[in-house]
């Protein structure tokens, strides 16, 4: 093959790497329909956007970096106080700068906590994340003067967005708000993840000694996805006391950084859509099975929990092959067609 | 301030014997287990349906505590666990994480969610008068339990062939193997006593620690931070680690109660980002 | 004399009582064609991994074109123009051969923590890219997994990835190792077609190969440079002959 065409080939696989396909611009246009055509599901679909948000953020640091957070919550926590304290006092009124305030506000506590999780091994990130997580809802428990401990921060009140949308009690501006949200940081984590930084951070998860020795800084990397996908939980957290005028200190609890995990298990790590099909997935079954035993849905998160890893999670993949082939289309990480064989 | 220390004290040697089971888990197969709380959660209930309910001695019920939770352990050990040592250990946290909700949900649906209390003999309660120090009877008996444990432990390790065993796999699973030691024997062995431990220091501490169906929960942190300080090469380290934290504990809440249990965090990240292996331990992380 | 492009003064490394690096002062000229060999556990790989900073050394000196890199981390001294291949190969399996050296032409040029950028968006970054996926035959395997590829591509891509970095110096860990017969004449006229100011510092059990290619040989025996010289020298040197066949006969 010629020059020529073999750069023209190179181009078009790279530039494949990246392009929308049909399944993804059909997964945006019916999560744009349900805010027409689902008003009655508000409610969850609010719900579902914040934890996909949630999800979408520690995607960036397990499915692309190889980091295992069993704290997240740490990040989700602080931007929801963060986002409430800016509301109960007075300090920023308009809901989206103040989103953004908390954000940066998450991404400073995500960037000097970095450092902890760049030593040690798998088992030590573990115990730090959580670690990190339980002293700040210690910190926000001990100082009830500024956070409302145990009982929460009251007083939340919510100016309308932008000064012109008011936060109806049907929840529909809150919807369309999280929605907007998760979309435009949707398209931010995708131009990211596509591009070389997010190249390295792949290499680095994959093979973190060659990494180095191919001349990328490796903790670099590290503590700036780590702080990025901080300031993405912190968006989210404060999504939801936005969007439910409290925050609360289950924001920072254990169960929250372990249903994450559930999360992005059911959907799949490393293609961004696990956690938006993750968080789907888990709050229908999270809202069937409440319907059902309301206090012990916590044993059957368990033992699901449990079912998958004993049968294996990649024996599960291969049960749900047909979706996967689908979603596979969604994944631009499945292997194309091979460049045809150069002639002699 | 003596009543401090001496708090402390206890409070450090239950959770040595809370957490030794862990430790030697930890260091032996490599293997985080999240779940431990359970087996000690599983003692503590044994002894206030024993004691309580069925009337029996508390001195009779702490054994009986102790070979619940091993039993419990080695069951579950060899039809769970031993399915899961070579996967990723992300999988493995996910599965303990399984196990304690499981445990949590479990308990409170059988048990109820309220705390509960174990009736103590009489003799136990109150304090004694040691050179004009008052010392709480219940905390004093805890003492010599758990100092007799570790000294009993520390004999096993040391003067048994079994504890060379359990030291040389240990050190090196492979090469224990390849001198014929049976590995996962001696691992399920380790695993059962150590949750018989967990659950006898879940027994002694319904009434020091108190004790409902979030116990596994709660106590986790603890657990892993006596392992992650101590180091999981020797029964020394998470012993010094246990007693460190149990007073820096006790001496935090009752000196800073604003900061509470910030201080043992804070111990622990330190001691992480200054030496990820553990204070306590030699040689290079795994 | 001609200044050396790498060069180590008094190296030592010690592992507890283990001595695996022991007192080596190694020059490796300019644009040169210098063989590392010695019997299996003569230290040689820990070697490379102490001048790639892999490893900390004990005591001793690295300098790369007279600047000292002893203290510098791994990604900076790639920076600076040192790169190596392992003998085992370290390659990402989840990536493909195209991505691969994509990273590692982004990474030299400093495009590598761009985060608005798309992946392949630079045009003369796709001309090299393309040039050095058709030196080493990776173009038909370029679009796969590298995880899934034969061995030998394999073995192409982890040279490739070396070279991808524009190394001044290039230090090969037995490139031909594991390679099978038919597929080892590729390797070797990849070693011999590197361009010629790039300095190599190659370690080859294959004794072919070594006289092939080098034009001074360095003998590493129990961690220590044993002797140095021409490839002349060392074939008739008796004492080298003796190592090799001491090995032999123990083994």
């Amino acid at each position: 093959m010629n020059a020529r065409s073999l750069i023209g080939a190179i181009r078009d696989r790279l530039a494949a790497r990246s392009r929308w396909n049909v399944l993804e611009i059909a997964f945006w246009l019916v999560a744009l329909s349900t805010v027409y055509l689902l008003p009655g599901r508000h409610l969850i679909l609010t719900e579902i956007a914040i934890l996909g948000l949630f999800a979408l953020s520690l995607d960036l640091i397990l499915g692309y970096a190889g980091i295992i957070s069993l704290g997240h919550a740490a990040f989700f926590g602080f931007g929801a106080y963060v986002a409430g304290l800016l509301a109960v006092h007075g300090i920023i009124t308009e809901p989206l700068l103040a989103l953004l305030a908390s954000g940066l506000a998450a991404m400073l506590l995500g960037f000097v906590t970095s450092f902890l999780v760049l030593r040690g091994s798998d088992l030590t990130r573990i115990m730090v994340t959580l670690g990190v997580a339980l002293v700040l809802r210690e910190l926000a428990n001990r100082n009830a003067w500024l956070t409302g401990g145990a009982d929460g921060l009251q007083g939340v009140e919510i100016k309308p967005l932008l000064g012109l949308f008011r936060f109806d009690m049907f929840g529909h501006t809150a919807y369309a708000y999280c929605l907007a949200v998760l979309f435009v940081m949707f398209l931010l984590a995708r131009r990211i993840v596509n591009s070389p930084f997010g190249l390295s951070l792949q290499s680095i998860k994959g093979n973190p000694l060659r990494a180095a020795a191919v001349g990328i800084p490796v903790n670099r990397r590290l503590v700036a996805v780590y702080t990025i996908a901080a300031g993405y939980a912190g968006v989210a957290g404060a999504l939801l006391t936005q969007t439910t005028a409290f925050a609360s200190l289950d924001v920072f609890a254990f169960d929250r950084s372990a249903d994450l995990l559930l999360v992005l298990i059911i959907g799949g790590t490393g293609y961004l859509y696990g956690g938006l099909i993750g968080a789907i997935l888990f709050k229908l079954m999270q809202d069937y099975i409440s319907a059902l035993t309301p206090q012990y849905w916590p044993f059957w998160i368990g033992l699901l929990l449990v079912v998958i890893v004993m049968v294996g999670r990649e024996r599960i993949t291969s049960w749900t092959a047909p979706i996967r082939a689908l979603t596979a289309r969604l994944d631009w990480r499945a292997p194309r067609t091979p460049v045809p064989e150069a002639r002699p | 301030m003596l009543t401090i220390l001496f708090d402390g004290i206890a409070y450090g040697m239950l959770l040595f014997v809370l957490a030794c089971g862990l430790a030697v888990t930890l260091g032996l197969m490599n293997f985080v287990n999240l779940a431990h709380g359970a087996f000690a959660m599983a003692g503590g209930y044994c002894l206030v349906v024993l004691v309580n309910r069925l009337g029996f001695p508390f001195f009779a019920a702490l054994p009986l505590a102790f070979l619940f939770s091993a039993v419990l352990g080695f069951v579950l050990e060899r039809t769970l666990y031993v399915h899961v040592y070579r996967k990723p250990h992300l999988d493995q946290v996910l599965f303990t994480i399984g196990l304690v909700f499981m445990s949590v949900a479990g308990v409170d649906y059988v048990m109820g969610s309220g705390q509960v209390f174990a009736r103590l003999p009489s003799w136990l309660e109150g304090q004694i008068n040691v050179f004009g120090v008052g010392l709480g009877r219940y905390r004093l008996l805890i003492i010599v339990i758990c100092g007799l444990l570790t000294i009993g432990l520390q004999l096993i390790l040391s003067r048994t062939r079994f504890g060379s065993r359990l030291r040389a796999s240990v050190d090196d699973a492979r090469v224990a193997r390849g001198l014929g030691i049976n590995v996962s024997g001696v691992f399920a062995l380790t695993f059962a006593f150590g949750s018989g431990l967990a659950g006898l220091g879940g027994a002694l501490g319904v009434e020091i620690l108190g004790l409902d169906p979030t116990f596994p929960l709660k106590y986790m942190i603890y657990f892993l931070i006596v392992v992650t300080v101590g180091g999981t090469s020797s029964i020394t380290g998470p012993f010094l680690a246990s007693l460190l934290l149990g007073i820096g504990d006790v001496a935090g809440k009752y000196y800073v109660p604003t900061l509470g249990a910030f201080v043992i965090y804070t111990i622990m990240i330190v001691v992480l980002i200054w030496r990820p292996q553990g204070l306590f331990a030699r040689g290079v992380a795994r | 004399m001609t200044q050396a492009a790498l060069e180590t003064i008094g190296l030592e490394k010690k592992f507890g009582g283990l001595t695996a690096t022991s007192d080596v002062s190694l020059k490796v000229a300019k644009g040169a064609r210098h063989a590392l060999i010695g019997p299996n556990g003569a230290g040689k790989t820990t070697l490379i991994n102490l001048l790639t900073g892999v490893l900390r050394p004990t005591s001793g000196r690295i300098l790369l074109d007279q600047r000292d890199i002893t203290a510098l981390a791994q990604h900076r001294r790639v920076k600076l123009g040192i790169a190596r291949t392992f003998q085992i190969n370290q390659l990402f399996g989840d990536l493909t051969p195209l991505e691969t050296i994509s990273l590692a032409v982004s990474e030299r040029i400093g495009a590598g923590k761009d985060w608005w950028r798309l992946v392949g968006s630079r045009a003369q970054l796709m001309d090299e890219v393309a040039g050095i996926l058709e030196s080493f035959r990776l173009t038909d395997v370029m679009d796969e997994r590298t995880a899934i590829l034969p061995y030998g591509k394999q073995r192409l891509l982890e040279i490739a990835v070396a070279v991808a970095s524009k190394p001044r110096v290039l230090l090969l860990d037995e490139p031909a190792a594991g390679v099978p017969e038919d597929e080892r004449h590729m390797i070797l006229s990849i070693v011999a077609a590197l361009p010629a100011d790039v300095s190599v510092l190659l370690i080859e059990h294959d004794m072919e190969l070594v006289f092939q290619f080098a034009q001074r040989i360095s003998v590493l025996v129990n961690g220590a440079l044993f002797v140095e010289g021409t490839p002349d020298e060392i074939a008739r040197d008796a004492r080298v002959k003796e190592v090799y066949l001491g090995e032999a006969t123990d083994a």
